[in-house]
């Protein structure tokens, strides 16, 4: 009789670990790991599927007893989730991070350069580089900053830039987050739980720690007070605790060591100062780190209803009594539109090729392009250009017929505000499912500061779409994430 | 620091004393069953009227039994004083401002929120509840000692020992009136041949619940009785959880805070009423009366808190439509 092999008993096997044609991060082929990955699938295949799947419940339990969380809406009321984790690491070598930080830095900097541009001089329009309607009627232009110069000239101080990479391995940019990017707290809770989960991991591997995050970030913050003080005071201003980032919010005040404030507790007063009500009555705030959008920010200038903002919050940006981070306004250029012309921004601004390509990309907007893409609905992926969180795209390989359908109304309806990219195939890292390994698609959201210098997040936050082929990555969609390594050496 | 935070983290300390002094409560009260006679009927539903959440009983308290009263006062997500929503408001209170306490303080609270609402469903079986009224006694035992000894003793820190002595003082005053008002009559109800020797593990219970027995004899050096035991737990100023205590350490965490004259003055005042007190002739009449005129003075002592410190109604008004 056959004895009936349970999990426990099972150890993983690389050689019957298939990715398909992706590019997978662990291993080149079944059962030969990359070079910088050997020591961990050695150690992963030492351990039996029990004890996989302790450690993966030891992890769980770590991010109870953590709290790391994010708020799901829904009609049921808004539900606290315990963060998605897998627990295998994803390793990047250091030599190729390296090329890639330096286009991040890049790229944000021609970025900061072109949001500037347009709310002052529009060098760039004026030299046809860009096309005027762009921004004209993208929903994220501001036209109250027209005229303003924020410090060092940059308005997206905080940027998360969505990478892929493709069947080779090469990274690609899929999208810029230059408004109110999430997900840094995650990035420093899943290297934590990490540490907790697969102590003996950090022996055998040269691992680039993250935890400098939250000074790089207090820095480059402070770096923005409009008083030359010797401690400028600081502000995370958060909408409120059903917020699905609020976790985040309250994680970085913390990490900073500044005040965490709603709306209600900030109050612009005659002198155009903002002040926060503190038990000693009013006390000045020099720099704000915002995570309400533009059109929450002040009654008085944006959506009159808005009880998450401050009355008088744009008239003190706009004397220069307050920094705001990110400056309201900078999101005119993380529209995916706008995102197609950043390599002739990086050419235009600085004189450079850029070092990070973009995903080739369709414009609905234009005529022979738009054509391009009702044609070919099927093989592509189509997004609208103001949309975060993966809504109201389409996977058009994925998709039924009657979907594709109503979604090329949709295009013809407003082609302005669709661009479409061929499905790129996202590379893959094994997830731990029942005590064995399985590919899964994955991206990389790394984060990068700019103030008076710039910085660049070592690694970032990996999301991973947790169903088997399926491409969105997002918390908000069912997906998970893993602890990134920037491994030094071999 | 900000108003808003510090209502938030004055409340912590409410809702975390508070969770204690439930579980004190109830725990007891469970021992104290275990020693009366099967004829003595001691009400599970006086403890309904010590919380003073009567009016979400909806029901008559004396007539209550052990189950219902426990799951009420533990585990019912309607009554806002339970357990549970206790914990649950501490937690939602410290994921607020859990960026000025260290990040071990949020983490043993939410330990225990989850540890709680895992066994709501076990707490009326005896032996699990016992064990699982210490857990959250000593737990929070164990966060009192970690802000003690891993938070700078700040205006947060300050914040937080005013809200527990807070609730310690007004619970103390509950306890003591429901041994006066609701124990007794009752227990009388019984026969007097019956009540007699059972007075004394009445006060002792009363005591234990605030873990007071071992303190008093220590003290008091005398028989276990009414007058006593009211005088210690009223007017005692070296043990932590009698009033007198308590108003003296409210008065010490007025020192390193802004603007705190007129909360200080409604602190004397307390203070003299219960200096003044002539304990001896109030337990013959008036003692019931007196502790009912003492509370509310306890509660005029939050509203000047509130006014001195947190966001002004209006403005937490504009935050609550907010998040509702």
């Amino acid at each position: 009789m056959l004895k009936e092999v349970t999990m426990s008993e099972m150890n993983i096997d690389w050689q019957n670990y298939h990715s398909g044609h992706f590019y997978d991060e662990l291993i080149s082929a079944p059962g030969k790991p990359r070079p910088e990955t050997r020591h961990l699938a050695q150690y992963l295949a030492s351990l039996s599927g029990q004890e996989l799947q302790d450690r993966k419940l030891s992890a769980e339990l770590a991010i109870k007893t953590m709290g790391i969380s994010f708020t799901v809406y829904s009609d049921a009321g808004n539900i606290d989730r315990e963060w998605p984790f897998d627990i295998i690491p994803r390793i990047i070598p250091q030599k190729e991070w390296q090329k890639t930080e330096r286009g991040l830095i890049q790229r944000l900097t021609a970025l900061n350069l072109f949001i500037n541009d347009i709310y002052n001089d529009r060098k760039i329009i004026k030299d046809k580089v860009v096309p005027a309607y762009l921004f004209e009627d993208s929903v994220n232009f501001r036209k109250e900053c027209i005229g303003m110069k924020p410090a060092y000239g940059v308005w997206s101080h905080i940027c998360g830039s969505d990478l892929i990479r493709d069947d080779k391995g090469e990274f690609f940019v899929l999208e810029d987050n230059l408004r109110v990017p999430s997900g840094v707290s995650y990035m420093l809770e899943n290297r934590k739980v990490t540490k907790r989960v697969f102590p003996e991991l950090f022996e055998n591997h040269n691992i680039v720690p993250v935890t400098d995050y939250p000074n790089q970030l207090f820095d480059t913050l402070a770096s923005l007070s409009p008083r030359k003080a010797d401690r400028p005071e600081i502000v995370v201003l958060t909408p409120g605790i059903y917020n699905s980032a609020y976790f985040e919010h309250s994680y970085l005040a913390q990490q900073m060591g500044v005040e965490l404030v709603e709306g209600s507790d900030l109050v612009v007063d005659s002198d155009d100062c903002v002040y926060m009500r503190s038990i000693d009555g009013l006390k000045r705030v020099d720099v704000i780190y915002r995570r309400i959008d533009d059109l929450f920010l002040d009654p008085d200038m944006f959506n009159p209803d808005s009880v998450l903002g401050v009355r008088g919050l744009m008239r003190a940006w706009l004397k220069g009594k307050v920094a705001l981070a990110n400056a309201p306004g900078a999101g005119v250029a993380d529209d995916k539109v706008i995102y197609t012309y950043v390599p002739d921004m990086i050419k235009y601004y600085l004189g450079e090729e850029p070092i990070l390509p973009n995903v080739p990309s369709y414009l609905c907007v234009d005529k022979k392009q738009c054509d391009y893409v009702l044609a070919n609905l099927d093989k592509l992926v189509v997004k609208p250009a103001n949309e975060s969180g993966g809504y109201g795209m389409i996977i058009g390989p994925q998709a039924s017929k009657k979907e594709l359908e109503e979604f090329a109304q949709r295009i013809k309806a407003n082609p302005r505000n669709y661009m479409a990219q061929p499905l790129i195939s996202l590379s893959t890292a094994p997830i731990l499912t029942n005590g064995n390994a399985e590919p899964r698609h994955i991206d990389l959201r790394p984060f990068v500061l700019q103030g008076r210098d710039h910085c660049v997040t070592p690694g970032g936050l990996t999301r991973v779409a947790m169903r088997k082929g399926s491409y969105v990555v997002n918390s908000s969609q069912g997906g998970g994430s893993k602890d990134t390594w920037i491994v030094v050496g071999d | 620091m900000l108003s808003r935070v510090a209502e938030r983290i004055y409340w912590l300390g409410r809702y975390m004393e508070r969770s204690e002094n439930i579980a004190r409560l109830v725990n007891v009260n469970s021992n104290l069953l275990l020693d009366l006679p099967a004829g003595v009927r001691v009400g599970w539903g006086s403890l309904i009227d010590i919380s003073g959440t009567g009016s979400y009983f909806e029901r008559d308290t004396q007539l209550a039994d052990e189950k219902t009263v426990v799951n009420f006062i533990l585990a019912d997500k309607k009554n806002p004083s339970s357990l549970i929503n206790s914990l649950s408001f501490a937690r939602e209170n410290s994921r607020i401002t859990r960026e000025i306490m260290p990040m071990e303080a949020w983490e043993l609270i939410n330990d225990l929120y989850h540890y709680i609402r895992d066994r709501a469903d076990k707490v009326t079986s005896r032996r699990d509840r016992s064990m699982i009224l210490l857990h959250v006694i000593s737990s929070v035992q164990q966060f009192t000692g970690l802000l003690a000894g891993c938070m700078s003793h700040n205006n947060a820190y300050d914040l937080i020992r005013i809200g527990r002595n807070l609730e310690r003082a007004d619970m103390s005053t509950r306890i003591v009136d429901a041994g006066l008002v609701n124990l007794l009559p009752h227990l009388a109800a019984g026969g007097a041949e019956v009540l007699e020797p059972y007075d004394n593990i009445l006060w002792m219970s009363v005591l234990r619940s605030l873990s007071a027995y071992q303190m008093y004899r220590q003290h008091v050096r005398d028989r276990v009785n009414a007058n006593a035991v009211v005088t210690f737990l009223l007017q005692n100023e070296d043990f932590p959880r009698a009033v007198a205590h308590c108003l003296k350490q409210l008065e010490q965490c007025l020192w390193a805070l802004p603007n705190s004259e007129k909360v200080l003055s409604a602190i004397v005042n307390i203070q003299h009423k219960l200096d003044e007190a002539d304990l001896n002739e109030l337990l013959k009449s008036g003692l019931h009366e007196y502790i009912d005129e003492l509370q509310l003075e306890i509660g005029n002592l939050h509203f000047k808190i509130a006014e001195t410190w947190f966001l002004p109604v209006a403005i937490a008004q504009t935050q609550e439509q907010k998040s509702a």
